[in-house]
C-alpha cells in the first residue's frame, strides 16, 4: 500500500465551469452529428430497397395493346366468356387448327379434360393469334393515360388495350414458352422447391453435425483450428467456383449417381435436380455450419456443467440440453442458408439447370429449371415484353423467398417458446 | 503440512491423498491431504485464489472439463481412486453431487428439472414413482410446499432462492452420497442464504457436505469441520489448517490462519 497520496485537485486537469459547459456542448454536438450520419446510411439503404420494389412492381403491371389476327369477340360470336362453355370452347377450337395440330395438343395433355381457361388460352394462342404490341410500365398506366391513348389512336388502330397484371395465376401455372405472353413459371417453381428441398435435406444434417462435432468434441489442437479457418474461408468462396466443382465432381465424376443410373434410370445425364441440389449444399454447408456454431456457443457452459454433474453423459448433454436451447439459432443459420440458395444462379448456370424445358420435374433425377435461371434468361432477351415477365418472375422468386422463411420462422418462435 | 488434525478417518468419505492439481504447467494446488468426514459438513475457505474450488471440484473430476487440467495423487471413495483409469467420470458424478455457485436450474419445467438426472441416469420406475420421488426430493431440499402447484411451470420464474434449493434437490434426486458446494450463497440474499444453510442441517443427517465460501461466518455458523487453504510463495494452494470448524476459529494453530479469520488479510 502506498503511503503517501497526492492531492487529487493540484494535479487535475479537468476543465471548470465555464470552460466544462462548452466542453459538454461539443460533446453533444459530436454525438448529435454522428446520430445523424447512422440515420442517412438508414435512410439510403431504405430507399435503395423501395426503389428496387418499384421497379420490380411498376415492369409488372401496366396496359398493354394487344393485336389478334382473329379477334376472340369474333371467335366466340359476340358473347362474353361466361356465357361459353368449356365444350364449345374445345369445340371452336378444334374447328380453327389444323387436325394434326389439334392432335398433337391432345397429346401434350387431353384438351377435353384441360379447365375453360386453359382452352381459352389455348385459343388465343392458336386461333386469335394474340400478340403484345407495346407495353407499358404501371407509372405510365397511372399518369399518362392520354398519352397511351394518343399512341393506341397513332400507331396501334387495330390493338386492343387492356389492363394486365403479369403476374396472374396462369403466369403461375403454366409451363415455359417462348412467347412472352403466354410463358409461365411452373417448371420453375417446381424446380426450385426440388432443389431447395434437397440442398437442405443434405446441408442440414451435415451442417449442424458437423457444428456439434467441432464445438463440443473437437479438441483445440492446430489440426482443428486449421480445419475451422478453412470452414470460415469457404464461406467467401464466390458462388461460381462451387458450380465449377459441382460440374467436376457431381456432373461428371459422380454421373453414375447424379443421372440415376444406380437407381436403375436409363439416363446418362447428370445434370439433375440432384447435382444442383448437391452442389448448393455445398455452397450453404459453411454458412450452416458457422451459424450452428454460434448457437451452439451461446449456450451457457454452466447448463452443460449442471447436467454433467447430474451424471449425464457428453451425448446426454448435448442431446436434452445444448441442441433444444441452440436450435432456434440453428433455424436462423438454416432460414439464411435457404435465401442462399434459392437466388443462387451463377452455380446452377454451369451445373447445367436447362434454361427452356416445359414438363415438370418428377424427381431428383429430372432435368430441371429454376427461377433465377428463367430471370436471367428473360432479362436477356431483347423484347419488352420479356422484362415485364421478367419483373413477374422475379416476384415470384421474393414471394416464394418469404414464405419458406415464415414457415422457418414460425417454427423457430415456437421453439423459443416452449422453453 | 501434515500437522493437521485430522477427524477419524474410520468415517471419512472421501480422502485426498497427496493430490496435486495443474493446469498446464502450472501447479494449482499442492500436496493435500484431507480427510472428509462422512455426514458431516466440511467447509473449505481462504482468500481468492488458493484453490479450494479448484479441490472441490476435483472431488466429482468437474476439473477434466477444463482443457489442460490434470490431478496426481488420490483421491479415494469407497477405497477406489476416483481418478483410476477403470473408474468411470459418469459413476462419480453419480455419488458425487455438485451445487453451483450461480443458480443454474435447466429452461425446461420445475418438474423436468428433478426428473432429468434420474431419466438419464436410467431410471426403472413408473411415472407415479417418478413423481413420488420428485415430490420427496423437494420436500428434502424445504422447497415443496412453494412449487408444489406449479411443477409443470418453468424453473426460471422462480427465485434466485428457491432456483438454489431446486438445484439441491435435482442433485438429490441421484442419490448422491456427497454433495459439493461451491459457494452456494454468494448469488442470493440473506434470508435465502439463511434457508440454505438450515436445509445443509437438515441434509447431513443422509449426506456428506462439502462447501466453499467466502462468508467466514457462514463458515463458522454452517459447517463441523473447516479447512483453511493459502497460496505458497510458488502461488500454489496449499491447505494450511483442518479442524474442527469450532476449534479453527476459537483456536487456530497457524498464525496464517489467525489472520486470516480476524479479518488481518484476504
Amino acid at each position: 500500500m502506498s503511503t503517501e497520496h497526492a492531492d487529487l485537485a493540484s494535479i487535475s486537469k479537468l476543465p471548470t465551469d465555464a470552460a466544462f459547459s462548452r466542453n459538454i456542448a461539443w460533446r453533444r454536438r459530436i454525438g448529435a452529428f454522428w446520430r445523424g450520419v447512422l440515420l442517412l446510411s438508414l435512410v439510403i439503404a431504405l430507399l435503395g430497397l423501395t426503389l428496387l420494389l418499384y421497379k420490380i412492381v411498376d415492369s409488372t403491371f401496366g396496359y398493354v395493346a394487344l393485336e389478334y389476327r382473329r379477334p376472340p369477340a369474333e371467335l366466340l360470336d359476340n358473347r362474353s366468356l361466361a356465357e361459353v362453355s368449356q365444350a364449345e370452347l374445345v369445340a371452336i377450337l378444334q374447328n380453327n387448327v389444323s387436325a394434326g395440330r389439334f392432335r398433337k395438343l391432345d397429346r401434350e395433355a387431353p384438351i377435353a379434360e384441360r379447365s375453360k381457361d386453359e382452352v381459352y388460352t389455348l385459343l388465343l394462342e392458336e386461333v386469335a393469334r394474340q400478340r403484345v404490341v407495346r407495353s407499358w410500365t404501371l407509372t405510365d398506366s397511372i399518369f399518362r393515360r392520354a398519352a397511351i391513348e394518343q399512341a393506341m389512336r397513332d400507331t396501334y388502330e387495330d390493338a386492343t388495350l387492356e389492363f394486365r397484371s403479369w403476374l396472374s395465376w396462369s403466369f403461375l401455372n403454366t409451363p415455359m414458352s417462348s412467347r412472352s405472353d403466354f410463358a409461365g413459371v411452373r417448371t420453375a417453381i417446381l424446380g426450385s422447391l426440388w432443389m431447395i428441398g434437397l440442398t437442405i435435406l443434405v446441408a442440414f444434417p451435415l451442417g449442424v453435425g458437423a457444428a456439434i462435432y467441432l464445438e463440443e468434441y473437437a479438441g483445440r489442437n492446430r489440426l482443428n483450428r486449421i480445419i475451422q479457418t478453412n470452414i470460415n474461408n469457404l464461406g467467401g468462396v464466390p458462388s461460381i467456383i462451387y458450380g465449377m466443382l459441382g460440374l467436376s465432381i457431381f456432373v461428371r465424376a459422380l454421373n453414375v449417381v447424379t443421372s440415376g443410373r444406380v437407381a436403375g434410370l436409363d439416363n446418362d445425364n447428370g445434370r439433375t435436380i440432384l447435382a444442383a441440389a448437391l452442389t448448393m449444399a455445398l455452397l450453404v454447408l459453411p454458412l450452416i455450419i458457422i451459424n450452428a456454431q454460434e448457437a451452439i456457443r451461446a449456450v451457457p457452459s454452466s447448463l452443460r456443467q449442471a447436467s454433467l454433474a447430474l451424471g449425464a453423459t457428453q451425448w446426454q448433454t448435448i442431446w436434452h440440453h445444448v441442441l433444444p436451447l441452440a436450435f432456434p439459432g440453428i433455424l436462423t443459420g438454416n432460414i439464411l442458408a435457404m435465401s442462399r440458395a434459392i437466388g443462387e444462379t451463377a452455380p446452377l448456370i454451369v451445373v447445367g439447370a436447362s434454361t427452356y424445358i416445359v414438363t415438370d420435374p418428377d424427381g431428383p433425377f429430372a432435368r430441371f429449371t429454376a427461377l433465377p435461371i428463367l430471370i436471367y434468361n428473360w432479362t436477356s432477351q431483347p423484347q419488352e415484353e420479356f422484362r415485364k415477365i421478367a419483373a413477374a418472375a422475379i416476384m415470384v422468386l421474393l414471394l416464394m423467398l418469404l414464405s419458406l422463411n415464415s414457415v422457418a420462422i414460425i417454427l423457430r418462435n415456437r421453439f423459443r417458446r416452449s422453453l | 503440512m501434515n500437522t493437521n488434525s485430522m477427524p477419524a478417518t474410520s468415517a471419512s468419505a472421501l480422502r485426498a491423498r497427496n493430490m496435486h492439481i495443474f493446469y498446464g504447467n502450472f501447479r494449482a494446488v499442492r500436496d493435500i491431504n484431507l480427510d472428509i468426514p462422512r455426514q458431516k459438513i466440511t467447509a473449505l475457505i481462504g482468500p481468492s485464489g488458493c484453490g479450494k474450488s479448484t479441490v472441490l471440484r476435483s472431488f466429482n473430476r468437474m476439473n477434466d472439463l477444463v482443457p489442460g487440467a490434470r490431478v496426481e495423487g488420490e483421491v479415494l471413495f469407497k477405497g477406489r481412486n476416483l481418478y483410476s483409469p477403470e473408474v468411470d467420470v459418469v459413476e462419480v458424478r453419480r455419488a458425487v453431487g455438485m451445487v453451483f455457485q450461480k443458480p443454474n436450474p435447466f429452461p425446461k419445467s420445475i418438474y423436468d428439472n428433478i426428473a432429468f438426472g434420474p431419466q438419464i441416469n436410467g431410471w426403472k420406475g413408473s411415472k407415479a414413482e417418478l413423481d413420488a420421488l420428485v415430490e420427496q426430493c423437494l420436500l428434502r431440499a424445504a422447497l415443496w410446499n412453494e412449487v408444489k402447484d406449479k411443477l409443470k411451470q418453468s424453473a426460471l420464474g422462480l427465485s434466485g432462492g428457491q432456483q438454489q434449493r431446486l438445484c439441491i434437490a435435482r442433485a438429490l434426486a441421484i442419490e448422491p452420497e456427497i454433495i459439493l458446494m461451491d459457494e452456494p450463497c454468494s448469488a442470493l440474499d440473506p434470508i435465502s442464504t439463511l434457508k440454505i444453510e438450515e436445509l445443509m442441517f437438515d441434509l447431513r443427517r443422509h449426506y456428506t457436505i462439502v462447501i466453499v465460501t467466502h462468508n467466514m461466518q457462514q463458515a463458522a455458523r454452517a459447517s463441523d469441520h473447516t479447512a483453511f487453504f493459502m497460496i505458497d510463495a510458488d502461488r500454489a494452494g496449499t491447505l494450511v489448517e483442518y479442524s474442527e470448524t469450532n476449534q479453527l476459529f476459537t483456536n487456530p494453530k497457524h498464525r496464517r490462519t489467525e489472520e486470516y479469520i480476524t479479518g488481518r488479510f484476504g
